[in-house]
């Protein structure tokens, strides 16, 4: 089928009004003796005035002829269209037609409606009817008594909770968010170092649970864990808590309606949630990282199964953590941290900048352990209202950091093995030393919250910090 | 009755899309064996010769069974033979 013969070629539905306003050209076109073929998209009985119309109820010639609308006239020469006219505009057929007296007495111009094919959900199902969607996956039959969720289960392919089973249909529309093609290669996923492409980057992503619209956020992400600096292979096989964390910055984190206030590192947004899942899963089913296998992870922590928010860029005052680090401003960027669990600190009644820096100090020497230093990287989650004595303190970003650099020089003599009496600690040499806290460039602050609470979060970094093991790193988002 | 789901592999494809068997131990010496009657006519006959000739020759047996054959196993029996048992005899009849 789909041949097409030389002539005109009518497509159609009853369901639009400008279709039906057509009947007498139809019957005109019939009578002009000129090979004419009519494809009813919802009704074959219409139009009543043709003999012979095609049914295309399953909508395949519709697909095949990339109709976006209806009617849409075609001429064909040779087996090959050769011109094309959307809508009702009279002028146009009567020259595509050449009968300089069709549709007389009938309005000049009428826009036509959608074509069925290509409503809302429709394009997908028929691309992998009748298309070639370019998915080259194995295709795994689940029975029909076998339940698609617990199907993915049983395969290994969950991370505890039920994923959203990826149907071709679902993974073409995962795909329809990107503008690459399904076969690009991404990278080599560890720890298996299997080729990572853009395809099985979706089908994870479906089953995530993400919208079309977030994988060039999910992309991006992969991209980020797969820059030597992050060090994914190792952050994986570790014992320690950590697992990767992703920030986003820039438009497209609104665009998605991604959370950055209220709750931010909690449940309840949807790109939040399926975002940082999507990159565990592709971890987990490309790259082969499953917790008791590769992953050693002593404990681990919540923030394996996802851990992803935006950031709160509502006040210019400081620059975005991606600008910071970079990027343009205006550019949509992910940021990956090597992240333990979260800490808060709770502090109501420091009104100073100095005070404030002082008191989460307090806390981020417990980052690692109390007694570490120049190991663990950390990050600070400011609120907005413990960011707000900053910025009414005239405080830039940099000059926050170097507060904290100062109050986070801590004596040898309090850190150093046995003292306090706790075996662990720094070198003993280093009693007389004073040392700091974090590495230079350990220690990085991002904002987000809801607008009531004095709090902020403190969150740990990998034992492996740094050029020994995990750095940040920062990718722009692409299409 | 609908048709069958087919699903994409999210994977690397670096194993069969059939699920492996376990593979068969070399030896039942020091293993759990679970006898599991399915609860139709004569499984228990069965099974009582089995044990005999297992305890005979020193291995360990449990007796586990579903009170019909018409339904699967209660998720109690299957979690008790998952947890207890290292391989597992289930007694089909007819």
């Amino acid at each position: 089928m789909n041949q097409y013969t030389d002539g005109l070629v009518v497509v159609l539905k009853r369901d639009c009004p400008t279709c039906t306003l057509l009947e007498p050209v139809y019957g005109e076109l019939a009578g002009s003796g000129a090979p004419l073929l009519v494809i009813s998209q919802d009704d074959p009985t219409f139009p009543e005035s043709i003999v012979g119309v095609v049914d295309d109820v399953d909508l395949e010639r519709s697909y095949r002829l990339d109709i976006e609308t209806v009617p849409t006239l075609i001429r064909m020469e040779g087996g090959n269209e050769v011109a094309r006219r959307i809508g009702w505009h009279r002028d146009e057929w009567r020259e595509l037609t050449g009968l300089e007296s069709l549709g007389e007495g009938l309005p000049d111009y009428r826009p036509g409606c959608g074509s069925m094919s290509v409503e809302p959900g429709v394009s997908e199902i028929l691309a992998v009817r009748f298309g070639d969607t370019k998915i080259a996956a194995r295709r795994i039959s689940v029975a029909p008594l076998e339940d698609e969720i617990e199907a993915c289960f049983e395969r290994g392919w969950s991370d505890g909770l039920p994923v959203v089973p990826p149907t071709e249909v679902r993974v073409v529309r995962m795909l329809s968010g990107t503008t690459r093609e399904p076969d690009e290669v991404i990278g080599s996923m560890p720890p298996n170092l299997v080729p990572c492409t853009v395809e099985k980057v979706a089908i994870n992503a479906v089953m995530a649970g993400c919208k079309p619209e977030y994988l060039p956020v999910v992309l991006a992400a992969v991209e980020a864990a797969l820059i030597p600096a992050f060090c994914m292979h190792g952050l994986l096989c570790t014992t320690h808590f950590a697992g990767p964390m992703v920030i986003v910055n820039g438009p497209m984190a609104k665009a998605v309606g991604m959370n950055s206030g209220g709750n931010a590192l909690g449940q309840g947004n949807r790109a939040n949630a399926t975002i940082g899942r999507a990159l565990q899963l592709i971890i987990r089913n490309v790259g082969g990282g499953v917790p008791g296998g590769i992953d050693r992870a002593t404990l681990g922590n919540p923030g394996k199964y996802t851990y992803c928010f935006a950031e709160d860029e509502s006040d210019p005052h400081w620059a975005p953590l991606a600008v910071e680090r970079g990027m343009a401003d205006g550019a949509s960027a992910v940021t990956l941290y090597a992240a333990e669990g979260l800490l808060g600190n709770f502090d109501q009644l420091s009104r100073t900048p100095e005070s404030l820096t002082r008191s989460l100090a307090l806390s981020l020497r417990a980052v690692g352990h109390p007694k570490k230093a120049n190991a663990h990287d950390a990050l600070i989650v400011l609120s907005p209202e413990h960011f707000r004595i900053y910025r009414e303190a005239g405080w830039s970003k940099a000059q926050t950091l170097e507060a904290f650099d100062e109050a986070l020089r801590l004596p040898g003599c309090e850190l150093v093995r046995g003292a306090g009496g706790v075996a662990e600690g720094i070198p003993e040499h280093l009693v007389t030393e004073t040392v700091s806290k974090f590495r230079a460039g350990g220690l990085n602050i991002v904002r987000a919250g809801g607008i009531a609470g004095l709090m902020s979060g403190i969150v740990g970094g990998w034992g492996a910090s740094g050029e020994r093991g995990s750095e940040l790193v920062t990718k722009e988002i692409g299409t | 009755m609908r048709d069958n789901v087919v699903l994409l592999d999210p994977t690397a494809e670096s194993t069969p899309a059939k699920r492996e068997r376990v593979v068969p131990p070399s030896s039942l010496g020091g293993l759990t064996i679970g006898l599991l009657d399915i609860g139709k006519a004569r499984g228990n006959v069965f099974l009582d010769q089995l044990e005999a000739g297992m305890v005979a020759r020193g291995l360990n047996v449990r007796r586990y069974a579903k009170p019909t054959n018409t339904k699967v196993a209660p998720v109690a029996v299957a979690q008790a033979i998952a947890t207890e048992c290292d391989i597992v005899v289930e007694a089909l009849s007819d």
